[in-house]
Parts: C-alpha cells; structure tokens; sequence
C-alpha cells in the first residue's frame, strides 16, 4: 500500500513536471506560462480538479514507447470561476509540443462530454503544435471526435478558446466551432497552413504573425474575438467573460448586485444624436450610458466596426446588444457586419441572453464588391438570426431605419416585443433625397421643386410617427430616460416564452 | 430699473449675466449661433432669437443681428460680457441712436482706451505711471547711454521693426549700453533691413497685476482692489487670484488711486479694469485699460463680496453706486482656474468634439463654477475652446489652493482633452505655492512645453490602496454572482498585488465598517467611502485625510486620476502577480518612423506613393477635421515605405498614415 502510495506521489510528480524544467524555461522565456500554470490564473484558487492525469499515448512508433509522460500533454479538469462551475482542457507545449495524440484527444472529450452533462462551459486553452504525427491517423480521429463534440456541445453549453500558442492546420477547426476566439498577442497564431506551405503553393512571403496572429484575425478575418496582450491579461479577461455568460442553454443569465438604479437618466443622450442627419456620433456613448456601471464587454471591436456587438448588464443581469455604429461606414449593413452580428444574436439566442437591438442604419451597403461577395445570403443571416431568436427583444431605434435593414434589425415584424424609436427616428423605405428621386423623377434638374420635394418627404417620413400609427413603434420614448424604459421592458419580458415549431434544425443561409 | 435685457454673448458669461439678471427680477433674451441652438446659455434665458451661421463674424459679432432682436424681443439694454461686441465703439454708439442702453461704459471711455497711444497719454496726465522709455529713434551708442541713464537701468533697447526677439538687447550700465546699441542696431540691420532702435525701461520678473474699478453717472469712482494674472501661457492667462501675494497695502493703495484717476479722466462708467506691470521692486506702470467685465471677474467678487454684473446692470439704469471706498472690504483669498479643452501634452492643442462625461464639483461656499457647458456639450471650432472658470475661496491663499487642487480632483471630463493636469501642476508647483510669480513662470518652469514627467508625482501608496480598496469592493460584489456551486461559493481573499508604473505592491485589504482597511508597506490606511461601482469619483476619507479619486474601468484593470496625475492599474492574486513576471515587457512600436493624424479626420488627400522620395516640408497628407484642412508634411527627407491608410478614409489620433523606410 505504502509503495502504491509512494508511486502515485512519482506519478503526480512526473506529471506536474510536463515535459521537464528546461522546456518550462524555455515556455517562461517565450513570455508564455505553462498548462497548469494558466489554470490556476482562470480558476479560482485552489478549486480546481483534475482528471486523467495517469493517462499515457498508446504509440509505440518511432521509439514513442520510451517516451511517455503522464498527462500526454494536456491538462483537464474542472474548477470554478466566482464559485461557478466550468470545464477546462490546457494543452501542454512542454510535453510534445502539446500535440495531439489518441489519448490527448480522449481527454478533451471527456471534459466535454461531463460539461454538457451537468451544463456547465467549457474553456479550452490552446499550445499545440498539431497533430501527434506520431500516430499518424490515429491523432487525425481525435481530431475528429473532438470537432464532432464541439459540434453536439454547439448551443448546450457556451464554450470558449483561447488560443495561447500554435494553433495550425485541423487543429483551428475545433476552436473555430466554439462561441468565442481570444488570442494573445505576439505569441499566438492561427492557420489552415503555415508560411512555409504558403510560400510554396502560392509564392506569398508572409509570416506567421502576419498570417495568423492576434491581429489580423480580430482585425481582417474576424475569425477571432478578442486580442489580448499576455497570458495574464488574457486569463482575467476570461474570467471577467464568464461572469457574463449563462452556465448552458437550461439556465437564465447569471446576475449579481448592482446599487445603479434603473431610473437614472442621463440628460446627455438628449444630444447624441447631431442635428445634422449627415453627421455621425458614437453609438458606445449610448450603450455605455445605458448599462449597467456603464460596464460593456465589446466582441470583436476591431472588425466590421459598423456594428457593434457586445455584453452588458441591466439590473444586474446579462443582455447581449447589437448596434449600428453611425461612425463607420454611416452604419451601413455590409457583408461582414451581418455575419458578425447574426453570429452574435444566435449565441444570445441560444443561451437566453435577451437581446438589445440600438438601429442607426441607412440600409445595406452599396456596390460590386458587396454583390458579388454575396451580400444577399450574408445579410439573409442577420435577418434569419433575428427572425429566428425568441428570447426577449427590446429595440430602439435612435436615428434612421431606412429600407430592409430596418426589417432586419430586430423590427417588430421579426416578433421584437418591445420597439422603441427616439424623437429624432426616421423610419421610411430610403432617405428622403433619394425617396424624391424616385417618386418625382420627372422633377430631377429643376433644383428648387426637388428641394421642396424632399422637405416634403422629410416632413411626412422623418419622423417616428408612421411606424407609430401602424404599431411598428410601441412608443417614442425621450433619450434621457432611455435605461429606465428598456430596463422596465426587460424586467417585463423575464418570464416570456415563445417556441418556433418543431424541426431537425433550420436552414440559416450558410 | 431695466425689465428685460439681452445679452449679446454665449458660453459661461452669458450664463452668468443671465443668472445675476434673474436674481434682480430682470428677464433675459439670449442670442445664438446655428452652433449653439442647444446651448446652455439659450435654455437658461427666458427668450432666445438666432442670429446667425456658426463664425461668429457672421453671428456674434454682427451688431445689426443684435439690435434687431432687441427690437423683436424689447429687450431696453444689452450686455455685451467680454470679448465678441464688448469694446466696439461703433456698436456702442449703433445702440445708443437705436435708443438702446449698452450695459457698459460710454463710448468715448471705448474708443480713448482702445488705442495704445492715446490711452497713454491720457495715462500720463492723469499721473498714472507708465513705462518709462523713448520712442524715438536712437542715433548713436552715446545718446543711447543718455537716454538710458534717464531711463534708468536696466533698459530693453528693441528694434523699431523688431520680433521674435532679434535685435533685443538689456543693458545695465553704459558699457553695455554703448555695446548693446551697437549689436542691436546692426543684428536689426541684418534682420529687417531697417537698423532702428528704441529704448524702454527693462521690467525683471514682471508681473500682471490689475485694478478692478467701478465708476457711476453721478461721478462716483471706486476700486475693488487688485487681481494677479502673472500665470499666463503666451499672453494668455491662465490662472489669477485676488489679492495678490505680492502686493503690500501701500502699493495697492497708489495703484488704486492712479487706477481711480484714469478712469475719472475718461469719465468712465461701468465697470473696468485698469493693467499694471510691477517689476520685483513693486515699481508699477500702467499697461492698458480693459473698458468691460474680465474673465477673471469673479476673483475680485469673491473677495469683495460684490456682484459686478449687478453692478453694471444698476449704474447702465443710472443708479448711483451702493456703496463708497470706505465701504470695500477685501476678506479671504480666491483662485481661478481655466479649464480649457485642449492638450497640455501636446502642446496645448485644442480638443474638439462632444463631451460625453462632465461634471464639474459641486458648488459651495468655497468652490464657484462658471461655464456654460454640460455633459453632451460640444466643445466646437467655432469659439474659445473653454470648459469652465473653475473658482475657489478661502480664508487664506493656501486653504483657496487647496480648495482648488481638491475641485480640480472632483471635475470629471471625458470625451475631449482638457488641461486639469496642467492646472494641477501649476497650483502645487512649490515657486506657486511661495508666490513667486512672473509672467514668465510657464516658460521658465516648462520651457520644453508640458510633459508627463512635469505631472506631480504623489504618494504612490496611495494610489495602491485606492485601487485595493475598488477591487475589493468589486470582488465582493461579483462573489455574489449566481449560479455559484452549492456550498462551494467564492470567498474573497484580503491579499493582492497591485501593479502600478511596471512596479509590484503587495497589498491586504480588509472591510471594515464603511470602508476598507488597507496594509501596504506596513502601513495601515483606514479607507472610509460609501463608493459604489459604476461611481466615478472614489471619495474617501484616508487616515482621517480626505482624498478624491477618480476611477474608470478598464477592462480587467482601472484608470486612476489624481492630482493631474492619471495612472494604469491592474489589482492581481499574489500568484498572478508572481506569474506576471514572465510577462514579456513589449517594446512599443516606434512611431518615429510613422506619419500618425494628430487629431480624428478624414483623409481628404494623400499626395504620396510607396517608394516615392520627399523633401523635408513637403506635403504628405491633408487630414480634414471639422471643416478645416490640416496639411501634414514630411519633417525630413526621406522615402515612403509603406502607405498605411485610403484617401477618404476616417482617422482616429495617432493613426499612422505612411511609414517612412
């Protein structure tokens, strides 16, 4: 028994030791912190458990059978974040560059499996070098398992990567099906291939970071979310994201206390929006403004910037709000900001987040580049993700709602419950200098008669009282007491229950 | 007594004349611009008329739009504030034929104290010292010495065509007085082609101190004493106070009855003030008469207790003045400040655009706000890009500092620049603190311009325990969070790590009733606060000293700002802070290499390719902000390496727009 518990100790020791000091030196010198190391800074201390950690690969390959280190090079388990409950996998560079082997994969799923059993997130933290070639198919199946988990935990439980070291080839396909990519900057990167395959089949000369790094994925490919400067940084950034989060698709959002009362007003918002309709203004002031503490967790706030989506609290509760930024491209609805929002409304969707829609948009994105880029079936999704979600949704809409990207921001039409519009809202089928074009184009020359005609349309349409007469609006409600009337709608909508009819899955425009 | 008046002004001073014509009974009339339809000073009147486009050559400053709305609105006098119409004969004289009063002195006082010449003559025959000198041309190095002996030394010998400090000479004695002529005339031959030089005596360590005076239709003059504007930024004035710490009774006396005669020469009316320069002997001499209401107004009101716009308000309806010189009693000391959007570290750029957070400190008997902003304001391009007049009142000119340092910690703008570090910097500069003033301080204090590292540095514990006591606050909060594990809640450990200026501070922070207790360095602070999250002002009591800090949040981190001094915190478990230390410290990218936008815009123009070679001074790019072209041009040359930014594009500051190779 003694000697059981003697090789236990070695065993957990061996372990904790991953792939030995010198390659912790060398992961410490890259300014990056090992696997378990990184779990203790997501977790609360001393909460968390861990499993498999006896496990070993079965390769007996290329001498592979002498070289085993207990663990296989990642670390799972569970913890808590706030003293909720969340599953964690922490790939192990140190241990064969982190790669993935049989085992390795089998370890993932497990967590995986358990978290969807009892409902609770999963955080993945990546440092894998890839596939243990080792193993050769074997590894390619683990992959596969894992994605095929990915896939089933899809809308069960929210589950998050952050990518803190390699991430190439099939192994990004496992991140890129879960809610939400953070990267850490300069150390980072992501890539179907690499440079060197890069270099040879297409002649570009690129590197790494430039490819795959932190930057370019928040800022060109919008494949992931957030940008954070270290590991620390980036592991109290999770946590501070998971404390908005709902623990999976049973529960309600998480709320915690908050002395900010939902009446306070904030006579500034009587000003945000410009006498000039030409002329922008930051749609942050108003979600900052409303939230709660004015604490507003922006996803992805470097790509497609014309939208903004993000996380904020009212009355101490999750909401998820989508907004037109009137300060790039005039808000306008383009390729990349409806798939960045409707991606963002499915996930609210999916973990009854209710949703706070703030319109400012001019309609859809003129031009070649759009059309051809396919902007009828990528807008589709804005506006089948709304159409979609039965969670509660409170819409307001500040300024202009013109044409069918104001049936697509979460109109009454697509079962908003509540739709607000300022004083200064403008809902009608275009803007007035373009409606008098049309309308009166006979008129186009005779300056005097089209100005009076688009102040004509200006008066009748330019105001928020049409959509009002039909019941599109439920009421125009003054700036200044904007988070007291959404909140009240919110605390109104708690208990709805609204469920599409039954079918295998619908058919979102992919 | 007048039953309505306009004010032809805008921002703080039209909001200050209105509220002292409410106060008397007297309904107001505001005028505006299209810039400032919302503006605070058009809701506070009781009627408002536009008078036009936003320039104000087009609004402000057209007398006929004035008049007009007088007549529509009937408003029988006009104040005029500073600035804009207030010492413009011919709008003075307009009103007079449309039969309108003009809350001000009369026109001749206008026009004789407008002109630099006539008014020292005027000056001089009054008895009023003025700055001895000789505007004649010099002929040679002995009648130098012979007019400046007269003059007595030091004496500045400039040239007739001079500027920029070129053909500028002071001389002490006669040898370097036949010396300096010498130079001076032939560096002013060089530089101006025009070898003229004048003398004037030489002021050491000058300072700006002026006499507030108040004169009646019925020959009554009085003055309130003096105010120091010596703290001025390129002849602008930054800070004033009054009395000044330099004055002794004596001198003020003698200043005040030359002050008194002047303005009785010009049968003056209304209020005015009278400007001194007084060199470190309290010598003084007179510098210009200023016909209407300062800016710095309020110092002097402070302290007297008087309201001067009441004042002007009762002599324009032909009152007598309430009271005589006997009757003036200066008690306590008072400081303003000028809250300005601009950019002290950037050269005191002004900063335009909405103010999405302000809230000046409260009001009390010891702080005094004037502005004519609010939160959501816009700062615009159009006008004086000021915040506010921050003023403070004490018993004593430390206690009014202290106030003032205090107010300057409570007023909390975000959305544009402001220049609260600057003005924070300025009143604890210990040579402020003494009272050694000149209106030379900025420039001899800052001569390379403001920077970070001029900022005041405080305790930095201090800010450590502020911090430590936010995130406690925070963590207790979120350990409320739901959903937790049964019988496995969050508890919140009392040991942290605060990281500040790349620096570690172990910290213990404890709750105790009404606040934290904080042990840092061995030292225990007892934080007393009822801050909340989401409040932005921590105020706290802190070992019996009440400190205000303000907090934002910053993601995972916070932004304190305290004594102008802003600084980046992250509050971490002592593990993490341990683990921190394998954070690699990234070099920031060098921008010396980047053509960045100095303010938000448009790129209008980008008169460049890659590769293409440019001379120093020629123009790169056009950055279009607020209707105005700011051209960016290369500061040497070089070759363009990469163009970083679309013509049409929105810029935010600091974006690059090409790279240099």
């Amino acid at each position: 028994m003694q000697d059981i518990i003697t090789q236990l100790a070695d065993k957990r020791a061996a372990a904790k030791a991953g792939g030995g000091q010198r390659r912790i030196d060398a992961q410490h010198a890259k300014g990056k912190l090992t696997a378990r190391e990184r779990i203790e800074l997501l977790l609360d201390e001393g909460s968390f458990e861990e499993w498999d950690m006896f496990v070993e690969h079965r390769c007996t390959d290329f001498g592979m059978a002498e070289q085993k280190v207990p663990g296989d090079g990642v670390v799972i388990g569970y913890g808590t974040i706030n003293g909720r409950l969340v599953f964690v996998f922490s790939q192990d560079f140190t241990v064969f560059g982190g790669s993935l082997s049989e085992a390795h994969a089998e370890k993932i799923c497990k967590v995986m499996e358990q978290a969807m059993k009892v409902g609770a997130p999963v955080i993945g933290l990546n440092d894998s070098g890839g596939a243990r070639i080792q193993e050769g198919v074997a590894s390619l199946g683990g992959y596969a398992d894992v994605f095929q988990r990915n896939v089933l935990a899809s809308g069960v439980v929210p589950q998050l990567s952050v990518i803190m070291g390699p991430c190439a080839g099939g192994a990004v396909y496992s991140p890129a099906m879960t809610d939400f990519i953070f990267m850490v900057k300069d150390s980072s990167y992501m890539f179907v291939t690499g440079p060197d395959v890069v270099k040879t089949v297409t002649h570009e000369t690129v590197t790494a970071e430039e490819l795959g790094g932190a930057i370019t994925h928040t800022t060109r490919s919008g494949v992931a979310d957030l940008a954070l400067e270290n590991d620390v940084h980036a592991l109290l950034t999770t946590r501070r994201f998971v404390n908005f989060l709902p623990a999976s698709n049973r529960e309600k959002p998480p709320v915690w206390p908050t002395s900010d009362p939902a009446s306070r007003q904030e006579h500034s918002l009587d000003t945000l929006v410009p006498d000039d309709p030409a002329r922008p203004y930051d749609i942050k002031e108003l979600i900052v403004k409303v939230a709660d503490e004015g604490d507003f967790f922006e996803i992805q706030p470097d790509y497609a910037q014309n939208i903004v989506v993000g996380f904020i609290r009212l009355e101490g509760s999750t909401v998820g709000v989508i907004a037109n930024q009137p300060m790039v491209l005039a808000g306008c609805l383009d390729i990349n900001s409806a798939i960045k929002g409707g991606r963002f409304v499915r996930f609210c969707d999916a973990f009854n987040i209710p949703i706070l829609t703030l319109v400012d948009v001019p309609g859809f994105m003129p031009g070649t580049s759009q059309e051809y880029g396919g902007i009828i079936k990528h807008g589709a999704k804005l506006l089948y993700a709304y159409a979609e979600a039965t969670v509660p949704k409170v819409t307001l809409i500040t300024r202009k709602a013109y044409g069918g990207a104001y049936d697509v921001m979460a109109s009454k039409h697509l079962r908003g419950d509540v739709n607000f519009a300022w004083p200064s809202a403008e809902i009608a089928v275009m803007g007035p200098k373009g409606a008098v074009e049309i309308i009166f184009r006979q008129d186009i020359g005779d300056e005097a008669k089209i100005a009076a005609r688009t102040e004509e349309y200006r008066q009748k349409f330019a105001n928020p009282f049409i959509a009002g007469a039909r019941g599109y609006i439920d009421d125009v409600i003054m700036p200044h007491n904007t988070r007291a009337r959404i909140c009240r709608s919110f605390a109104m909508l708690r208990n709805k229950d609204l469920k599409n009819p039954w079918r295998k899955h619908g058919n979102i425009p992919l | 007594m007048f039953k309505k008046i306009l004010i032809a002004n805008r921002g703080e001073i039209a909001c200050r004349v209105i509220r002292t014509a409410r106060r008397m009974g007297i309904k107001t009339v505001a005028v505006y611009s299209d810039a400032d339809r919302h503006a605070l000073h058009v809701r506070m009147a009781d009627e408002a008329v536009r008078i036009g486009p936003a320039p104000s050559a087009q609004s402000y400053l057209v007398g006929d739009a004035i008049i007009a709305a007088c007549r529509s609105t009937g408003a029988e006098a006009v104040h005029p504030g500073y600035g804009f119409l207030s010492e413009n004969t011919g709008f003075a004289e307009a009103l007079e034929k449309a039969g309108i009063t003009f809350i001000g002195p009369r026109a001749h006082a206008i026009t004789s104290m407008g002109d630099k010449i006539t008014s020292k003559k005027i000056a001089d025959k009054a008895g009023v010292s003025t700055v001895p000198g000789y505007t004649g041309t010099i002929e040679d190095a002995e009648h130098a010495v012979k007019i400046a002996r007269e003059i007595g030394y030091p004496v500045m010998l400039k040239a007739s065509a001079g500027g920029g400090g070129k053909g500028m000479r002071v001389v002490r004695d006669d040898e370097e007085c036949r010396d300096g002529f010498t130079r001076a005339t032939n560096e002013a031959t060089s530089a101006f082609g025009d070898g003229r030089v004048f003398a004037e005596k030489f002021i050491e360590e000058p300072r700006h101190i002026e006499i507030q005076v108040l004169a009646d239709a019925h020959g009554n003059v009085i003055h309130l004493g003096e105010r120091e504007c010596s703290i001025q930024r390129r002849h602008q004035k930054v800070i004033e106070e009054a009395p000044s710490p330099f004055l002794d009774e004596k001198t003020r006396t003698a200043m005040g009855a030359q002050a008194v005669a002047l303005a009785r020469a010009v049968d003056y009316q209304s209020a005015g003030t009278v400007e001194f320069i007084v060199d470190r002997d309290r010598n003084f001499y007179f510098l210009e008469m200023n016909t209407r209401l300062q800016v710095e107004h309020p110092v002097t009101e402070l302290v007297t207790g008087l309201d001067l716009v009441e004042m002007m308000i009762g002599v324009a309806a032909g009152e007598k003045l309430p009271l005589g010189q006997d009757d003036v009693k200066l008690s306590g000391w008072a400081i303003e400040a000028r809250v300005y959007a601009e950019d002290p570290f950037r050269n005191f750029m002004p900063s335009i655009g909405r103010l999405s957070r302000c809230r000046p400190p409260e009001a009390s008997e010891h702080v005094r706000v004037d502005t004519g902003i609010e939160e959501g304001s816009e700062v615009s391009m159009f006008y004086d890009p000021m915040i506010a007049k921050l003023v403070t009142y004490g018993d004593t000119r430390e206690q009014a500092i202290d106030h003032m340092a205090d107010a300057l910690d409570r007023y909390y703008i975000r959305g544009v620049s402001h220049n609260i570090s600057f003005l924070n910097a300025l009143i604890s500069h210990p040579r402020f603190r003494e009272g050694r003033l000149s209106t030379n301080f900025i420039a001899d204090e800052y001569p390379e311009g403001f920077h970070p590292g001029d900022v005041p540095r405080e305790d930095p514990a201090l800010a450590a325990v502020v911090a430590g006591a936010v995130h406690r606050c925070l963590m207790d909060r979120a350990a409320g969070l739901s959903g937790q594990l049964p019988s496995h809640h969050k508890t919140v450990s009392p040991e942290w790590v605060v990281l500040l200026d790349g620096g570690h501070v172990p910290i213990a922070v404890s709750t105790i009733p009404g606040g934290f207790e904080v042990v840092c360095a061995e030292q225990t602070y007892r934080v007393k606060t009822s801050w909340q999250p989401g409040a932005a002002l921590f105020d706290a009591k802190i070992n019996g000293r009440h400190h205000c800090f303000q907090v934002d949040r910053t993601g995972v981190g916070y932004r304190l700002f305290h004594r102008g001094a802003e600084s980046d915190v992250l509050v971490i478990s002592p593990r993490a802070a341990e683990l921190a230390r394998h954070m690699l410290v990234k070099k920031p990218p060098d921008l010396s290499k980047f053509l960045l936008s100095p303010m938000p815009g448009l790129l209008v123009r980008l008169a460049v390719t890659e590769g293409q070679e440019v001379k120093a001074g020629e123009e790169i790019a056009v950055v279009e902000a607020m209707k105005m072209e700011n051209s960016l041009r290369a500061t040497s040359d070089g070759v363009i390496a990469k163009v970083l930014a679309e013509q049409g594009q929105s810029l935010v500051v600091d974006q690059p727009i090409v790279e240099f190779g």
